[in-house]
């Protein structure tokens, strides 16, 4: 096995680094631990000199850089309502190294701070070796596999009204473990009806989805038990959850009605 | 195996290492420089048996790349107190009974120290926490947590007395 490491000097040279075999390291928390298991030769690739590490909260938008950890997003006051889930990401180690960036590529049943962004309608800024690009995160993400060639420079989302975001992991071991189901949820209401609701499950499918069933269920109504009862129903019917040490398929369906439910109805 | 220079300080000392690209700091520590207080546990960031301090949070060094750690400042357990003294946590981890095997134990202190750097006087929700990434198969934790309130009592008790 042989291993390099170069630093990138500018985003729009990366893809060109990663189409020739070459891959980005974020926090290293995924592809060292693939090395250590035996993973191919690779030409990795740091960001760290591309000043991807910042946070910037103007007019209600938040943007975060590619390379914020985990620990960044838990120490920033302003980003309260994402404590909760930056926290239930493995334990201080983790999130002292784990970025926000690399998080859109972990493979189910990781991936939490992705979910939670796919609430936020997030965008991903990213260069594709010609140009920045701008996706929507549910693009993205289903995409994933493909656009990991280029080189995510930031995701930026409008900062949710507060008491409308709401999280839960659901894990074995607390307090923290991977994923057994993964909710985010934003749920903002206007005249005391509910209005854009969107809920994102992780470790549900291959990636982060959307529960659009829920999503129309909540749609217009008033938030009561009856409603949380009907749209929880609907959580998993365009979930594909898949077994593993965690939890098996029938499992994550089994519990996902009842911590959304419990979520909502807190 | 193409070998590359990496200067950092390690346990307030500055040292220069050529390491072989793509290699851990963790087998940097334990197989060149011989400081086999830092343990190989799992190999992917599960167990935090190779916790380390890089620049005051802790860090898992079997999955941080030892040429990453060029300019940084890493803190492994030999660091913690000079030889044949004990720093109070570890202290606390003998007189507590926090250790069977001990195979944990340098991850857990280090941890430890990492929290209460940062918050002297933490809740024991706070301890659980920090050591949630810390795996202990024969103590059951508790031992630890006390150890981990006990050191904390105790480092914070000449602050008070200077105040």
């Amino acid at each position: 096995m042989s291993v390099t490491l170069s630093a990138a000097k500018q985003a729009r040279l990366v893809p060109a680094v990663q189409a020739k075999g070459g891959r980005i390291i974020a926090g290293g928390t995924l592809i060292v631990a693939d090395l250590n298991y035996g993973a191919d030769s690779v030409a990795l690739i740091t960001l760290d000199r591309l000043g991807l590490d910042k946070i910037a909260v103007k007019g209600g938008k938040v943007t975060l850089g590619a390379m914020v950890t985990m620990a960044a997003v838990a120490r920033d006051r302003r980003l309260k309502f994402l404590h909760p889930v930056a926290d239930s990401i493995g334990g201080p180690a983790v999130r002292a190294m784990a970025t926000i960036g690399g998080n859109l590529f972990a493979p189910s049943p990781y991936g939490d701070m992705a979910a939670a962004f796919l609430a936020l309608d997030a965008e991903i800024s990213f260069h594709d070796g010609k140009a920045t690009r701008k996706l929507p995160i549910e693009t993205f993400l289903a995409q994933r596999r493909k656009l990991q060639k280029h080189c995510v420079v930031s995701i930026s989302f409008a900062a949710p009204s507060a008491g409308t975001f709401h999280y839960v992991k659901v894990v074995r071991r607390k307090p923290v473990s991977a994923s057994v189901v993964t909710i985010a949820a934003v749920i903002p209401q206007k005249a005391g009806k509910i209005k854009g609701a969107r809920i994102a499950l992780g470790a549900m499918a291959a990636n982060a989805i959307r529960a659009r069933k829920a999503e129309a269920a909540l749609e217009g109504r008033k938030l009561g038990d009856d409603i949380i009862a009907a749209a929880a129903k609907l959580i998993a019917a365009e979930a594909s959850p898949a077994d593993d040490a965690y939890a098996t398929a029938w499992y994550r369906r089994e519990i996902a009605p009842v911590h959304f439910a419990r979520l909502l109805a807190a | 195996m193409t070998k590359v220079a990496v200067e950092f300080t390690l346990n307030t000392r500055e040292q220069n290492e050529f390491v072989e690209t793509g290699s851990t700091l963790l087998s940097a520590l334990r197989d060149r420089l011989g400081l086999y207080g830092t343990k190989a546990g799992c190999h992917q960031g599960t167990c935090g048996a190779c916790t380390v301090i890089i620049d005051g949070e802790p860090h898992l060094s079997c999955l941080t790349l030892a040429e990453r750690c060029r300019g940084k400042d890493v803190t492994t357990l030999e660091g913690l107190a000079p030889a044949g003294a004990l720093h109070p946590l570890q202290q606390a981890f003998m007189d507590g009974f926090a250790a069977q095997c001990g195979f944990c134990t340098p991850g857990m202190i280090l941890a430890a120290k990492c929290l209460l750097d940062r918050n002297p006087d933490p809740t024991r929700d706070e301890v659980v926490d920090a050591i949630s990434g810390n795996i202990c198969r024969c103590t059951g934790y508790e031992p630890i947590i006390a150890a981990i309130l006990t050191a904390a009592q105790g480092l914070r008790k000449p602050a008070r007395k200077r105040a």
